[in-house]
């Protein structure tokens, strides 16, 4: 199987907390990041599928489009945690990958004959997350 | 089964060309990439197999390298891929199809059902990776 994949990087702010918990239940949940905060997220997304006649699995100017206006645009310089997008979910890495994968897998099929492999989440250089097939 | 991988590091010029396209025909197709180019390219190659109980290894990392420097260093070092190499006559060298030619090249050098995928990163923001099916 062949996998193609690009880097981005986006900056935002969040903050990890649940209506659902105290503040207390926040601050021993969630430590440090129960107070406002921001990363430089590294994005990188994975795409597979055949070659198009171009040599490609798809036109590298495409992807970084629909990345853009799914993903960059939307929540560059936003506050993930009262972003639309997270309404219902805590703005996590691991939660910031389901997102950006539900909001690119349509588009790219529908763009190409290529499918959405992943999405990895390098929220700082220690931690990354990764949704979607396995290897 | 442990896997194992060796990272080697070259430089290559290169233009996306079709062969049985005219130049204003790749220009359309591939941009500024159909232009004479160069990127600072890293392989990484992963082996799979069962450690051999006599020497504690899967395979000779010494006999990896030479095979790398034949197979990889010596064809693409610091050459232009269009010119140099006879794998972009008819295809164009996206990092998809030059993946293709250093994994099928790997595949004769090495002794079957060795070879996990090769990771071909192009520069920073952009890899492609072959997996090999299972063995």
């Amino acid at each position: 199987m062949i996998a193609v994949s690009r880097r981005y990087r986006f900056p935002a702010a969040h903050v990890l907390r649940s209506d659902a918990f105290s503040e207390a239940e926040n601050a021993r949940i969630y430590g440090k990041c129960s107070n406002l905060h921001g990363h430089d997220y590294g994005i990188e997304v994975t795409v597979t599928g055949p070659l198009d006649p171009s040599g490609r699995v798809m036109a590298p100017e495409r992807l970084d489009a629909l990345v853009g206006e799914h993903v960059l645009e939307p929540l560059a310089h936003t506050n993930l945690a009262e972003h639309p997008l997270f309404a219902e979910r805590i703005s996590t890495a691991e939660n910031v990958a389901r997102v950006i994968h539900e909001r690119l897998a349509g588009p790219i099929e529908r763009e190409a004959r290529a499918r959405l492999l992943r999405v990895r989440v390098q929220e700082t250089r220690k931690n990354g997350f990764e949704y979607g097939e396995d290897r | 089964m442990v896997r194992l991988t060796r990272s080697i590091d070259f430089s290559a010029s290169l233009r996306y060309r079709q062969g049985d396209r005219t130049a204003a025909e790749n220009e359309q197709l591939y941009g500024p990439a159909a232009r004479t180019h160069g990127h600072n390219y890293r392989l990484e190659v992963t082996l799979r197999g069962e450690v051999d109980p006599a020497t504690g290894m899967v395979f000779d990392l010494a006999d990896l390298r030479e095979i790398l420097e034949r197979e990889v260093m010596g064809r693409f070092d610091h050459r232009d891929l269009n010119a140099d190499t006879p794998y972009f006559e008819k295809d164009a060298p996206t990092p998809e199809n030059f993946a293709g030619v250093i994994r099928a090249l790997l595949l004769d050098a090495l002794p079957a059902g060795l070879l996990d995928r090769v990771t071909l990163h192009q520069d920073a923001d952009l890899t492609v990776e072959i997996t090999e099916g299972p063995a």
